[in-house]
């Protein structure tokens, strides 16, 4: 605790790095409590340097931005989710479709160039000093305790240092929280946006208004590489490419550019684009770890949120991270608060964040979800099962005017043409139940 | 959407905007190392933006003005191979859509 005349001199109460998702809830947060907050950012504007798949499920900004939903630049209302088998000859999905999720508004999709200025001029208009077009090249210390940030030759001081630097979290490294991750951990996503008009992706894609459809693709779309393939309406454009875990593509020898043009020139997919403009090639690194990936979360004087912390979810239907990022935000911006409160920034004051985390869905979730990663991991769900099911459907609707055999027959039949077993099925089975 | 329409990756970051440090590559290799590990290869296949190169010499090639700071080389490089930091405040890809 800081007594009378020991208060340290500070240029902000609270510097934060990063102004994505995670950033901007926590500094917004913040500001609105009071606190004096800088947030520094990379990039020549906000969102310059981020990329997301992107579906956001919002919910939880309602929290933070009552009326979300209708304020913020979002894209389209998901309102149709399809999970699809991609063989090199079928598409087989499931579509699910529902007004409640329009009504409620689960699920919307973004660019991040245009989420994340929106999400950092708020922060502004909340009082936060915004940095753009700064690089912080490292932490300041005095001793243990981190005081302030680098940048170039300056040096900038707060009581606390937020570090919401992305997945590459050099900020992380810096103070020792982490080493080089697994390459199982981590994934590329390579994504194209492709202009459509309006009209046009509403016909392609069944939807009226803002809806919007997502697709969630596995099997063919990544080659048997670990991952999958995503396409995702937005409001005259749609996201779409490959998502490729760093082990397997070492392993199997994939090129990450040819893997995204296989997907996208598949005969199955290829019509979606059709007449399309390519407005942007961008790439980005996922964290795939799940709960093993989770880092410490805090340091004398650090935070650490969002994508830097590990906060990412692939549960195989859906792909969280922002949500997760703003999740760790608010429960970041509490214990800080408290934190400025007591003029208490000791790393055990501020483990009060590991407390938040824990009442909140997102370390809920990250623990749920821990086995999700393994599950994921096995390599039948990226080419056989496809296969599978592809027969199983020609057998059904293949009528070649032999006489018909019942379903259990065609199953089981494509089942022993397919080097799956029937205990690779249960111990799936098994296994995934215990997983999602 | 045809191969034609997709076009090469070098012709589609055309289509990005990037602000290029004309003064310094945020991504150095030390050669040797590189050459003994065998990364070459490695990091030309899974490099998204086609960033690194085998030159005709036996060293790897870096067209760093390409880079979308994704961080995959760094990753997966063996020790020693890469210095990889982001570009310098405000440089490097600006992307308009994420």
């Amino acid at each position: 605790m800081a007594g009378e005349g020991e208060t340290p001199d500070v240029d902000f109460d609270v510097i934060v790095i990063g102004a994505g998702v995670s950033g901007c809830v926590t500094a917004y947060q913040l500001a609105v409590a009071g606190h004096s907050v800088l947030l520094a950012e990379r990039g020549e504007k906000p969102g310059s340097k981020n990329l997301s798949g992107g579906i956001f499920y919002c919910r939880v900004m309602e929290e933070v931005f009552p009326g979300f939903v209708t304020e913020a630049p979002i894209e389209r209302r998901i309102t149709r989710n399809c999970l699809s088998f991609l063989s090199p000859t079928s598409f087989v999905n499931v579509d699910y479709r529902d007004e409640r999720l329009s009504q409620s508004v689960t699920a919307v999709s973004v660019l991040r160039a245009k989420l994340d200025e929106w999400l950092a001029g708020r922060c502004e208009e909340a009082g936060v000093t915004l940095m753009p077009g700064v690089k912080v090249d490292g932490l300041v210390r005095n001793g243990d305790q981190i005081v302030g940030i680098k940048a170039g030759d300056d040096e900038l001081r707060a009581h606390v240092v937020v570090a919401a630097d992305g997945v590459n979290s050099f900020i992380c490294q810096d103070a020792g929280i982490r080493k080089k991750e697994p390459l199982k951990h981590l994934a590329v996503g390579v994504k194209s946006v492709i202009r459509l008009p309006r009209a046009v992706i509403e016909d392609r894609f069944n939807l009226t208004g803002d809806e919007g459809a997502a697709y969630a693709v596995v099997g063919d779309c990544t080659n048997g590489t670990g991952g999958g393939g995503f396409l995702y309406t937005n409001t005259d454009s749609l996201s779409i490419g490959v998502v490729l875990r760093l082990d397997d593509l070492v392993e199997r020898g994939g090129t990450s550019s040819d893997l995204h043009d296989r997907f996208l020139l598949h005969p199955a997919i290829a019509p979606f684009l059709a007449g399309g403009e390519l407005l942007e090639y961008g790439c980005h690194l996922i964290a795939e770890g799940g709960q093993a990936m989770v880092h410490d979360l805090t340091r004398p004087g650090l935070v650490v949120v969002g994508d830097a912390a590990g906060f990412t979810l692939n549960t195989g239907f859906t792909v969280r991270g922002m949500d997760l990022a703003a999740g760790s935000a608010i429960a970041a911006a509490k214990a800080i608060d408290v934190a400025l409160k007591r003029g208490d920034f000791s790393q055990a004051s501020l483990d009060a964040y590991k407390v938040e985390l824990e009442k909140s869905f997102v370390g809920q979730d990250m623990r749920t979800y821990a086995r999700a990663p393994a599950f994921l991991e096995t390599p039948r769900m990226y080419g056989a099962y496809g296969l599978l099911l592809s027969d199983i459907f020609h057998g059904i609707y293949n009528l070649d005017a032999q006489p018909r055999r019942r379903l259990l027959a065609t199953g089981l039949s494509a089942l022993k043409k397919s080097p799956l077993k029937i205990v690779h099925l249960v111990k799936d089975m098994v296994a995934g139940v215990r997983a999602l | 959407m045809s191969m034609a329409e997709l076009a090469t990756v070098t012709e589609r970051l055309d289509k990005n905007h990037y602000e290029t440090d004309e003064e310094r590559s945020h991504i150095e290799i030390d050669q040797a190392v590189a050459k003994a590990t065998g990364a070459g290869p490695l990091l030309v296949r899974i490099c998204p933006a086609h960033v690194y190169s085998m030159l005709a010499d036996g060293t790897i090639g870096i067209l760093y003005a390409a880079c979308l700071e994704c961080g995959t080389c760094r990753a997966v490089a063996p020790p020693g191979v890469l210095t990889w930091h982001y570009p310098r405040s405000g440089l490097g890809v600006a992307y308009r859509e994420g």
